[in-house]
């Protein structure tokens, strides 16, 4: 037993969390939950109409764009301060300020400049996910051993050429972690706002079902997001490892 | 002292420029009323003690959630620590936690605890509990095992132990710990008060959003990030000194 959960973790984890879910079903009861395979059978149901189709693209667009914008954004800050020691050391308390702030207390701010619709839900999502892919970027830039720059600077590269054959290639393992970490917090802040100010996409759906107590819903499109959200993180740290350790 | 020069231009000049462009109405009122007007704002507030209550009420709950969480992430973190099976079912759970949007479980602690003051307190907690078992298990692991063995040898008792062998390595990572604790239940308290309740300061700035009513709205966003930023950043400091105390002894 012990030698099978130390060779499959994540299949024992699941299994024992199932496990779990139903026990509390059994004690909490139906008005408050709904066991595993009912849910995933209301989910499997769910997944085979159009319109649940349609907030999921909903979601997914909003959510594709933002992380777009968190990466390119959130590389060029990085760099930007990573290649400068000054600009640095000046910017990066406003950063580590910048993660530890409840970002929903900056929505209603995102709400009157954007209006309620999708760009909200972009710029909320993109707010979340800057942060960590620029701090990581930075951290990254800083732990590049100095003779790759000096050998860079003596070659005579352009700051394009250096960022793109130096800088980039020499801190990519720790700007994917960056990714990794931007990729599942621009999830949350796209689903977050969602919930307010939107007609559409799961956070809406979410939202009306809190309204309507309708645990169904609420379960089915909690267990899709935390499925969508473990899978993707489960594959990126595959191959964050893979980057960290190319031998093994 | 450069750098701090620096830091305080970046601060003064971005808000300078946003009370030109408020009060010239480049940007209107409505979307963003000027920084000073927003200060004086947040300053009456507070004289009069109109949001009082709010501000308790969170900050007790940020508290709750800070204590439950220190307490037992470090607790289950020791625990874990021993338990190797235990640890390595739960490694991947770690890893891809602060992947899953806790808050789309608020709904169900809602159903399940009622609209009291639980369901806050319980994602701030979970929020942050996460962190301070991946603190305390690294620190335990920064231990060299042959001080333990020294500890042994030398016959220390448990506590003499933990005082004098584990707490001088693990220090450092439960100050971490603890620190992104803090901040992570601040975000799960405040936001939860905003999806859904009906007291803290999250509630009254969504209150005030849905009302238009930016004199109360703006002003109490700034509080929070005011608040969250001088928490944040004087653990930072405070961390930096003892760092600095550690390499000189």
């Amino acid at each position: 037993m012990r030698r099978a959960i130390n060779s499959h973790p994540s299949l024992f984890l699941v299994i024992a969390l199932l496990v779990l879910w139903q026990i509390m079903f059994w004690l909490v009861g139906r008005n408050a939950l709904l066991p595993p395979v009912e849910t995933a059978l209301y989910l499997g149901r769910l997944l085979q109409t159009a319109r649940f189709w349609g907030h999921i693209a909903e979601t997914g667009t909003a959510f594709a764009i933002a992380l777009s914008i968190a990466i390119v954004a959130g590389l060029a800050i990085g760099l930007a301060l990573g290649m400068n020691r000054t600009a640095a050391e000046v910017f990066e308390p406003f950063l580590l300020a910048g993660n530890s702030i409840p970002k929903i207390a900056l929505y209603p701010i995102v709400l009157l400049i954007f209006g309620i619709g999708m760009p909200a839900k972009i710029a909320f999502g993109a707010i979340h996910g800057v942060v960590p892919v620029a701090i990581f970027t930075l951290t990254a830039c800083g732990n590049v051993p100095p003779i790759l720059i000096r050998t860079a600077s003596a070659m005579r590269l352009t700051r394009w050429d250096t960022i793109r054959s130096v800088l980039l290639p020499a801190a990519l393992s720790d700007i994917f972690s960056g990714i990794r970490i931007g990729f599942s917090l621009t999830l949350i802040g796209t689903i977050l706002g969602e919930m307010f100010g939107s007609q559409r996409g799961l956070g809406y759906l979410l939202m009306t079902a809190i309204g309507l107590q309708n645990i169904e819903v609420i379960m089915s499109v909690t267990l899709l997001l935390v499925l969508v959200a473990a899978t993707v993180n489960t594959l990126l740290l595959v191959q964050d490892r893979r980057l960290r350790n190319p031998a093994g | 002292m450069r750098v701090l020069l620096y830091r305080l231009l970046a601060v003064v000049l971005p808000v300078a420029m946003l009370e030109i462009l408020c009060r010239s109405h480049v940007i209107p009122p409505l979307t963003l009323p000027a920084p000073s007007l927003i200060t004086l704002g947040l300053l009456g507030i507070l004289e009069h003690g109109t949001f009082n209550a709010a501000i308790v009420k969170t900050l007790t709950n940020v508290g709750l959630a800070i204590a439950l969480a220190v307490t037992v992430g470090t607790i289950a973190g020791a625990a874990l620590h021993r338990a190797r099976t235990l640890r390595a079912l739960l490694e991947p759970l770690f890893s891809t936690y602060y992947a899953i949007p806790i808050y789309a479980f608020y709904p169900l602690f809602i159903v399940v605890f009622g609209l009291g003051d639980a369901p806050q307190v319980t994602i701030g907690f979970m929020l942050a509990v996460v962190s301070m078992i991946v603190s305390t298990l690294a620190g335990l692991d920064s231990v060299p095992p042959v001080l333990g063995k020294t500890a042994q040898v030398l016959q220390l008792g448990p506590v003499a132990t933990i005082r004098s062998v584990t707490l001088p390595y693990a220090a450092p990572y439960l100050f971490t710990g603890v620190k992104l604790a803090i901040a992570y239940a601040f975000i799960g308290v405040i936001g939860a008060e905003f999806i859904m309740s009906n007291t803290g300061l999250g509630y009254e700035i969504r209150f005030a959003y849905d009302n238009l009513d930016n004199a109360v709205m703006y002003p109490l966003i700034l509080l929070i990030l005011l608040i969250a930023v001088v928490v944040n950043m004087s653990l930072d400091h405070w961390e930096r000194v003892l760092r600095a105390r550690r390499e000189r002894a």
